[in-house]
């Protein structure tokens, strides 16, 4: 479904991907992992047409998107839901997850998706006037990936969900996610949580210094000695 | 002072402060979105009064037609300044844009100047606007029934669009947010757009009752009632459309009861506006309804 091939980004002098590429099949969830300064936001945020790669392709569906700006690419159905939330403090949660789908049009369907939403984040709907800005933080992160479902993505990508969660909602955001999974949405996942994302994600990529180290399935990375030693704290 | 005399003066600060509210939301709109202080703005205004004049005088046409045609207008040369001007500039910093401002601003006089000539024209004002209204012995010219009213309208009109509407929504969410707004599928160019035409559509509006209310109109008029709009739009918290309203009328209301309370001193009117300002900086320097800016950790 998403073909990245070779991808290179720079920010000013700095290299910041080597080389990257992998790919996103259909249905699957596929995590990146790595250090901080790795390249994993790069990639997403090069994916999402938010910066813009000196080499290398991006292909969605059978297009080539590596140009297109990114309300483009977001029409295509790509949906990023950003590091650090950046939900609109100023609109009210309702606004937030109209904005998500701003570039649609069918009604009736928009409606069956912010229902779906609420269903998935309850809190959601109990706080819908009052603007995203006075949410609680995991509040805001639950905003930030219902906006990010409400363009009815054919592929999701989440930077960071569980970025400054108590460990409580990191679980209920990873369940979140395999649910969302489950009802057919293909995620691209980055994570620094190696453990949590390592366990959900069918197949994974570890990057460091900008390139890919490492690839494989989920399970088989958690076994691997390398990665228990440098992610996972042993 | 009589009673009559008090109200006339209130609806004069009202017109006045109406008109300070039109063109100071064009300042705060531009200055939500790119953090630009527009100095073309008032230029704008200037330019719309111009249009009016040639369509009515010049062409011949009905005022409404006229008055159609000039928002239209207008809101054409807003949406071309920033195309041609600030848009090559929107990743550069924010000094160079503010400079091109200015220097759009010169730009704008200085070709008024050398197109239509430096000398003032008499402007055409609707009969609407010349009547007087005998409202139950306050005789009143329909500039200051109209004017006030006529605002009231538009400024409605707008806080629908920006709070009710999606292009609104969207254009609230560029103002906190450009890359996030990306991120949704929306055309963040177009969202600009709409607002330079929004804006610039308002101050021409403002240009039309202004020129009724005072019928000279010249390349460099846009210049003092362009300041102190946008010293309403910093007193009401720029950014803040709702503050640039109340901005408005508070600084036209000032300006005229200084005038009517104080007639020896009226020479100093402008300074009293910019006292205001100074004041308002001093007390609460995000202004009436502006929140201060909070450090993004």
């Amino acid at each position: 479904m998403l073909e990245v091939n070779n991808l290179h980004v720079y920010y000013g002098g700095i290299h910041a991907l080597k080389g990257v590429s992998l790919s996103v099949p259909k249905g699957e969830i596929v995590t990146l992992v790595g250090a901080n300064g790795a390249g994993k936001s790069t990639t997403l945020r090069a994916i999402a047409g938010l910066v813009k790669p000196k080499e290398g392709t991006i292909r969605f569906l059978g297009q080539d998107i590596t140009h297109l700006p990114a309300y483009r690419v977001a029409q295509k159905g790509i949906s990023l839901a950003p590091e650090g939330r950046r939900i609109f403090p100023n609109l009210s949660v309702r606004e937030n997850l109209a904005m998500g789908a701003y570039a649609r049009k069918d009604k009736a369907e928009i409606q069956k998706d912010l229902d779906w939403v609420y269903e998935l984040f309850p809190r959601l709907k109990e706080r819908e006037r009052q603007s995203g800005g006075t949410l609680s933080g995991g509040e805001q992160q639950m905003l930030a990936i219902g906006r990010a479902l409400m363009s009815r993505p054919a592929l999701l990508a989440l930077d960071e969900p569980s970025l400054g969660l108590a460990p409580l909602l990191v679980k209920e955001v990873f369940s979140v996610l395999e649910a969302i999974n489950s009802e057919g949405t293909t995620i691209l996942l980055v994570e620094q949580n190696a453990n949590a994302a390592l366990k959900l994600a069918k197949y994974a990529y570890v990057l460091e210094t900008g390139r890919v180290v490492l690839e494989g399935r989920g399970e088989d990375l958690l076994k691997n000695s390398k990665v228990r030693q440098a992610y996972l704290g042993e | 002072m009589t009673f009559e005399v008090f109200i006339q003066q209130l609806l004069n600060g009202l017109t006045l402060g109406g008109l300070y509210s039109l063109i100071a939301i064009g300042y705060t709109m531009v200055y939500g979105i790119l953090q630009l202080i527009n100095f073309a703005h008032g230029d704008i205004f200037m330019v719309a009064t111009y249009f009016a004049f040639y369509l009515v005088a010049v062409f011949a046409l009905p005022w409404w037609a006229a008055a159609l045609l000039t928002l239209g207008l207008t809101a054409m040369v807003g949406v071309l300044v920033e195309r041609v001007a600030y848009r090559p500039l929107r990743n550069e910093p924010r000094i160079s844009l503010l400079i091109t401002a200015i220097g759009v601003s010169f730009f704008i006089e200085n070709l008024a100047i050398v197109t239509v000539g430096a000398r003032p024209k008499g402007f055409p004002t609707p009969k609407l606007m010349s009547q007087v209204i005998d409202l139950g012995g306050i005789r009143m010219s329909g500039v200051s029934i109209w004017v006030p009213l006529l605002s009231s309208v538009l400024l409605v009109l707008l806080l629908f669009i920006v709070y009710r509407t999606k292009v609104g929504m969207a254009m609230r969410a560029v103002s906190k947010d450009v890359e996030a707004t990306r991120l949704m599928g929306v055309n963040v160019d177009r969202i600009i757009m709409y607002a330079f035409a929004l804006g610039s559509a308002l101050a021409a509006a403002g240009g039309m009752m202004w020129a009724s209310k005072y019928p000279q109109i010249q390349p460099l008029m846009g210049v003092y009632p362009g300041w102190k709009a946008f010293t309403a739009a910093v007193v009401g918290g720029i950014g803040n459309i709702v503050g640039a309203t109340i901005g408005g009328f508070i600084i036209g209301i000032a300006e005229i009861m200084t005038i009517a309370f104080l007639p020896q001193l009226s020479g100093y009117r402008d300074a009293f506006v910019f006292a205001i300002l100074i004041l308002v900086l001093l007390v609460k320097p995000s202004g009436l309804l502006g929140q201060s800016l909070k450090e993004k950790v």
